[in-house]
């Protein structure tokens, strides 16, 4: 009995001296370490997978990236909780821009919104105006689901409620408070409609049976990302430096093809539209 | 039901082919758990014997809050982690919040209250007349103690086992303290979520058949000492 204590006790401490030394070992310096905050829309399409290894490869600058609603990254710029934002709210990003809270603020990418729904289409939606489309489904009372986690597509979506006029919602409408992917999921499920970004829906889509897009193409259905670093003086921990070559990073011009190219060959169309090389 | 077999295959792919990155995932999922549930059996025996042995004043009180905290939800532990840890908090200047330290700090608030209520249940379960023999055949203090942790073997083990099976099971916590960033605190729950929420359930299945095996050996090997001969 006493052995098998001896052993378990030195094997968990082996264990800990392994993790001590691996620990030690992986974190980097504190200067050389950025934190992203950035949309899960961004995030669960792969394509930050894709260009942060090229940034930490070039720079050797760790990057930690926290993929949250844009309102959740906002906030976390606005007690200094990280570096720099790659988010999809403008005017809400104007607002902080305005405070000076954020700074060197680019446009990099675009892509757009679409309604999505079930393909037999009960509310009868289908190429009408996005206006008309989210009226007729409320007065269907066909389901619609909304993100309702303050994320970029849901202060979209809540715009777009606010032109229509409508203020008041049936029990049809109701909020998953998750993320794209999974709101995305239940509103298959549920055979409802929802609005999402086409770059997640383009990702997920062979996942998502009964959906199809309904309308698309409408000006107010931009959808606009910008990339931007907090200001110095919301933390004293905040790496400047690397912000700044984060941001000339992400508006380089072979950076901004990499973006054009990401998805096409998978998907047959870009996921991403850069703005700045076209 | 499809979905189950080709997440099998694709777990058993996984391994057969060493996939370094779900290998570097597991292999710190396995570190992260044992170093955890090691520090709170270190802190959590102790405080548990001397709960069950000795009166002090506020030990009702403790024993009340380490019961009531095996039910601590995981996210509660992360937010209050995440608070202490944010750069505007007391903690920002270590710069440990999506760290795997700080994973370490929410496992050990989740697990610890484990530790300590069990191990306090199986030092109490020792009768007083075994108490008595402890202190009449064991002359120092040293060993009256590993006499009295042989005499509990049997509970600690089951302490160390549910602790171990808290942390393993956890990812509120290490979701929210960890941020689930590849390569450094993507552990095989976080992972699991994430795939979930790309659309991978076959992978997201094959993590979770990972992560199963796991906690099946690792239960397998507690149980095995659990099992030993207790009266020699």
């Amino acid at each position: 009995m006493f052995k098998s204590l001896i052993f378990i006790l030195t094997l968990f401490s082996l264990t800990a001296c392994i993790f001590e030394t691996r620990s030690s070992e992986a974190i980097p310096q504190p200067s050389q370490q950025l934190i992203l905050a950035t949309t899960t829309s961004t995030y669960d399409s792969g394509l930050l997978d894709e260009l942060i290894p090229l940034y930490q490869d070039e720079t050797g600058i760790e990057v930690k990236i926290i993929s949250v609603g844009s309102g959740q990254a906002l906030a976390m710029a606005e007690s200094g909780e990280a570096d720099v934002l790659l988010v999809h709210a403008p005017s809400e990003e104007e607002n902080l821009e305005k405070e000076g809270i954020v700074i060197n603020r680019h446009r990099v990418m675009h892509n757009d919104y679409v309604l999505l729904g079930p393909t037999t289409d009960p509310a009868e939606t289908k190429d009408s105006s996005i206006e008309d489309a989210l009226i007729s489904i409320i007065e269907s009372d066909a389901p619609f689901y909304s993100r309702a986690d303050d994320s970029g597509t849901h202060l979209k979506e809540l715009e777009l409620w606010k032109d229509t006029g409508i203020t008041t919602f049936p029990d049809a409408y109701q909020e998953t408070g998750q993320g794209m992917g999974n709101t995305l999921r239940i509103t298959a499920e549920k055979n409802g409609y929802t609005l999402t970004d086409r770059g997640t829906f383009l990702y997920l889509q062979d996942s998502l049976d009964p959906l199809g897009i309904l309308v698309q193409g409408d000006e107010s259905l931009e959808n606009i990302y910008h990339v931007m670093q907090v200001h110095p003086d919301q933390s004293d921990q905040i790496n400047t430096e690397a912000a700044e070559t984060f941001i000339n990073f992400f508006i380089r011009k072979d950076i901004q093809l990499l973006i054009k190219s990401y998805g096409f060959e998978e998907w047959g169309e870009p996921l991403f539209f850069p703005y700045l090389v076209d | 039901m499809e979905l189950i077999w080709t997440g099998l295959l694709e777990a058993l792919r996984m391994i057969i082919s060493a996939d370094s990155e779900v290998f570097q995932i597991t292999w710190l999922t396995v570190q992260v758990c044992i170093f955890s549930t090691f520090i709170s059996t270190v802190l959590g025996v102790p405080i548990g014997m001397l709960l069950a042995f000795k009166h002090f004043a506020g030990k009702k009180i403790i024993l009340l809050v380490s019961h009531a905290g095996m039910g601590l939800p995981p996210v509660v532990a992360g937010l209050w982690v995440t608070m202490f840890l944010w750069r505007s908090g007391p903690f920002g200047e270590w710069q440990w919040l999506f760290t795997v330290n700080a994973i370490v700090i929410a496992q050990i608030i989740v697990s610890l209250p484990i530790l300590i209520s069990l191990s306090y249940s199986a030092f109490k379960k020792i009768d007083d007349g075994t108490r008595l023999q402890i202190k009449a055949l064991a002359p120092t203090k040293p060993q009256s103690l590993l006499l009295y942790l042989k005499q509990a073997q049997f509970g600690l083990c089951a302490a160390i086992m549910a602790g171990l099976g808290r942390v393993l099971a956890e990812v509120g916590a290490a979701m929210m303290v960890g941020g689930n960033l590849q390569g450094q605190t993507r552990i095989l729950t976080t992972a699991m979520v994430m795939e979930v929420s790309r659309g991978n359930f076959h992978i997201a299945l094959a993590l979770s058949f990972i992560l199963m095996a796991i906690a099946f050996m690792l239960t397998f090997i507690l149980l095995r000492f659990q099992q030993k001969d207790v009266t020699t």
